[in-house]
């Protein structure tokens, strides 16, 4: 066969390649700079944030970190925040195991309904319904339940809110486990229980995985909620306390973001650990919504 | 009389009483119920209480008494300010669907398949999705700082001869600066969902197209991309849910200032609710924005009911 001679192929690789590493490197610069300039910012004194606001903290100066590790309120703000976190986590996850399975697994009649109602909660995002929802909180409290300035609102409305999405996403991870299984559970004489129990929930617990690291940032970062439903600062969250700080030392550019790189650490080494759960429950979230 | 042992065995002794059937129906209702319990009350109820408010002039003190009829409707739909809120998120949608979409198509195809060091890329580009909010918004408060000596960006466009841009409080700039925010912060969950949609394409096609001699733009123009359709499906219609509900970013930033030059529906929402405790005016205000959000779902659901080329779904 008659051939004219090639590209060598190293170069026909390599030459794109390039260029691709380029396109892609200002990307990463671009995505770094606000995080960098953070984190220098963060180990400056006011002073040498007025005089040299961008370069390399030299030497980097603690001060403002200790200050506010040691004031007492910005471990309250992370230990609520914690109590919120992991009680909202636990509670949809629990809740959206058990509505998953019945849709996933059973029938019955009215389930397309009950199916088509949740899927209204899609269309219903917090961030347009938190007028609609403060009411409810309202009267609820007006019954003597008490919702308003109190984790416990902030933990129910959260949670309400995280079901929608998550049943859908449960609900593919749970109808992908081959129907067999529960055939062959059945003769065993499992009953409906001991199949969700014993069978179904140890095999999807990476599934459970992803849901959970999903739910777990979104209330860790939730602001609006707090914001509504929270007034004494003793019970703030950190989203709200780092919000309420900014605008009280709106001057003091240091110090704030000492403060707003404290807060960010603690999602940043979460996402690092957890970043196969995260990406695994975003992209099957986004394939069945 | 003897019972069968074989019928026992399958009645089950050890659980008797309840029939199979009994027994289903009850998990399902209690598997059900917490969740329902929680749903209709957080999520469904407020909707028909809002609807209800909606038709009052009430400032929250007290129980709602004047009824005035769809007369909030009307001044909302009449104020020039929610008008501005709506151009706003349309043009933050334009702009997403315009530029964000097709920059992250075009980087996650060049990351996707088998660049080294891809995995590295993704978790970087994912970052800023993860962050909250609140910190993404002041991190780029700092940056976007007027005065050039403590503002980055001003700092540099100072370095380069330029003039200095008040970002965040230019009425003809403030919408773009916010929207340069966005798309730092949620370009990698649009990238992510396109790799994981490329990941799904076998390369064989791809393979064979080469191979019938097409080149690499068409390749992507005529094969990867119609069969990326579903994933852009998806990644369009979060896009826009996502810029009409838009809130905190704006808020912490400029609170939908300067003069309204950022209004989005949903600061305009927290304003009349939060701020003024016009609460029925507010509550209509949110009522539009569900009814806006179901008629995009409703009606993006119809116009792309094509089947995905790869799932028939």
């Amino acid at each position: 066969m008659q051939r004219i001679i090639p590209t060598p192929r190293w170069m026909r690789k390599a030459v794109p390649r390039v260029f691709q590493y380029i396109l892609l490197g200002i990307t990463t610069i671009l995505i770094f700079i606000p995080i960098v300039i953070l984190l220098f910012g963060s180990v400056k004194t006011t002073g040498q944030m007025y005089s040299h606001p961008y370069s390399i903290p030299n030497p980097p100066d603690w001060t403002n970190i200790v200050n506010i590790l040691s004031t007492p309120s910005f471990w309250g703000m992370m230990k609520n925040s914690l109590i919120v976190m992991v009680s909202t986590t636990a509670l949809t996850v629990f809740l959206c195991a058990l509505v998953s399975f019945v849709f996933a697994r059973l029938e019955f009649r009215g389930k397309n309904w009950i199916f088509n109602l949740f899927t209204v909660g899609l269309m219903f995002p917090i961030n347009v319904a938190i007028l609609p929802v403060y009411f409810v909180l309202r009267q609820l409290e007006q019954y003597g339940i008490n919702m308003i300035d109190s984790l416990m609102g902030v933990i129910l409305v959260q949670t309400a809110f995280q079901l929608s999405g998550n049943i859908m996403i449960l609900r593919g991870f749970f109808t992908a486990v081959p129907k067999e299984l529960q055939d062959a559970a059945y003769i065993d004489g499992c009953t409906n229980f001991d199949f969700f129990w014993r069978i179904l929930l140890p095999l999807v617990k990476p599934s459970l995985a992803a849901i959970a690291a999903l739910i777990m940032i979104a209330s860790w970062n939730d602001l609006l909620v707090p914001l509504v439903v929270l007034n004494s600062d003793k019970l703030w969250t950190l989203p709200l306390g780092t919000m309420q700080f900014q605008g009280q030392y709106s001057q003091d550019l240091a110090i704030i973001s000492a403060f707003v790189a404290l807060s960010s650490i603690p999602t940043i080494i979460f996402y690092f650990f957890a970043e196969k759960q995260i990406v695994a429950g975003l992209t099957a979230g986004a394939v069945k919504g | 009389m003897q019972s069968n042992p074989a019928q026992a065995t399958l009645i089950n002794p050890k659980r008797s009483g309840l029939s199979r059937k009994t027994k289903d129906r009850m998990v399902i209702i209690l598997f059900l119920f917490p969740a329902l319990v929680i749903f209709l009350l957080f999520v469904i109820y407020p909707i028909f209480r809002s609807v209800y408010y909606s038709t009052f002039d009430w400032k929250g003190l007290g129980e709602a008494t004047k009824n005035i009829g769809f007369e909030n409707y009307r001044k909302i739909l009449i104020d020039t300010v929610f008008q501005k809120s709506v151009v706003n998120v349309v043009i933050i949608i334009v702009l997403s669907l315009v530029l964000q979409l097709p920059a992250a198509i075009i980087l996650s195809t060049m990351v996707a398949r088998d660049l080294p060091g891809r995995a590295l890329f993704r978790t970087i580009f994912f970052l800023p999705y993860v962050l909250s909010e609140v910190n993404a918004a002041i991190m780029w408060m700092l940056l976007y700082n007027p005065d050039p000596e403590r503002g980055f960006i001003n700092g540099i466009l100072v370095a380069m001869g330029l003039n200095t841009v008040n970002w965040l409080a230019d009425m003809n700039i403030v919408l773009f600066a916010v929207f340069i925010v966005l798309t730092w912060k949620y370009f990698g969950f649009h990238m992510l969902l396109y790799l994981t949609g490329l990941q799904n394409i076998p390369t064989e096609i791809e393979e064979a197209a080469r191979m019938d001699g097409a080149n690499s733009f068409q390749n992507f123009w005529y094969i990867t991309l119609p069969l990326l359709s579903g994933t852009i499906k998806t990644s369009v219609q979060m896009s826009v849910l996502g810029s009409i509900q838009q809130f905190i970013l704006v808020w912490v930033m400029t609170k939908g200032g300067p003069v309204n030059a950022s209004e989005v529906m949903a600061t305009y929402m927290y304003r009349f609710g939060f701020v003024r405790f016009q609460f029925g005016y507010g509550s209509a205000v949110a009522i539009i924005m569900f009814l806006v959000c179901v008629i995009f779902s409703l009606l993006y659901r119809k116009l792309t009911n094509k089947p995905d080329y790869l799932t028939g779904l």
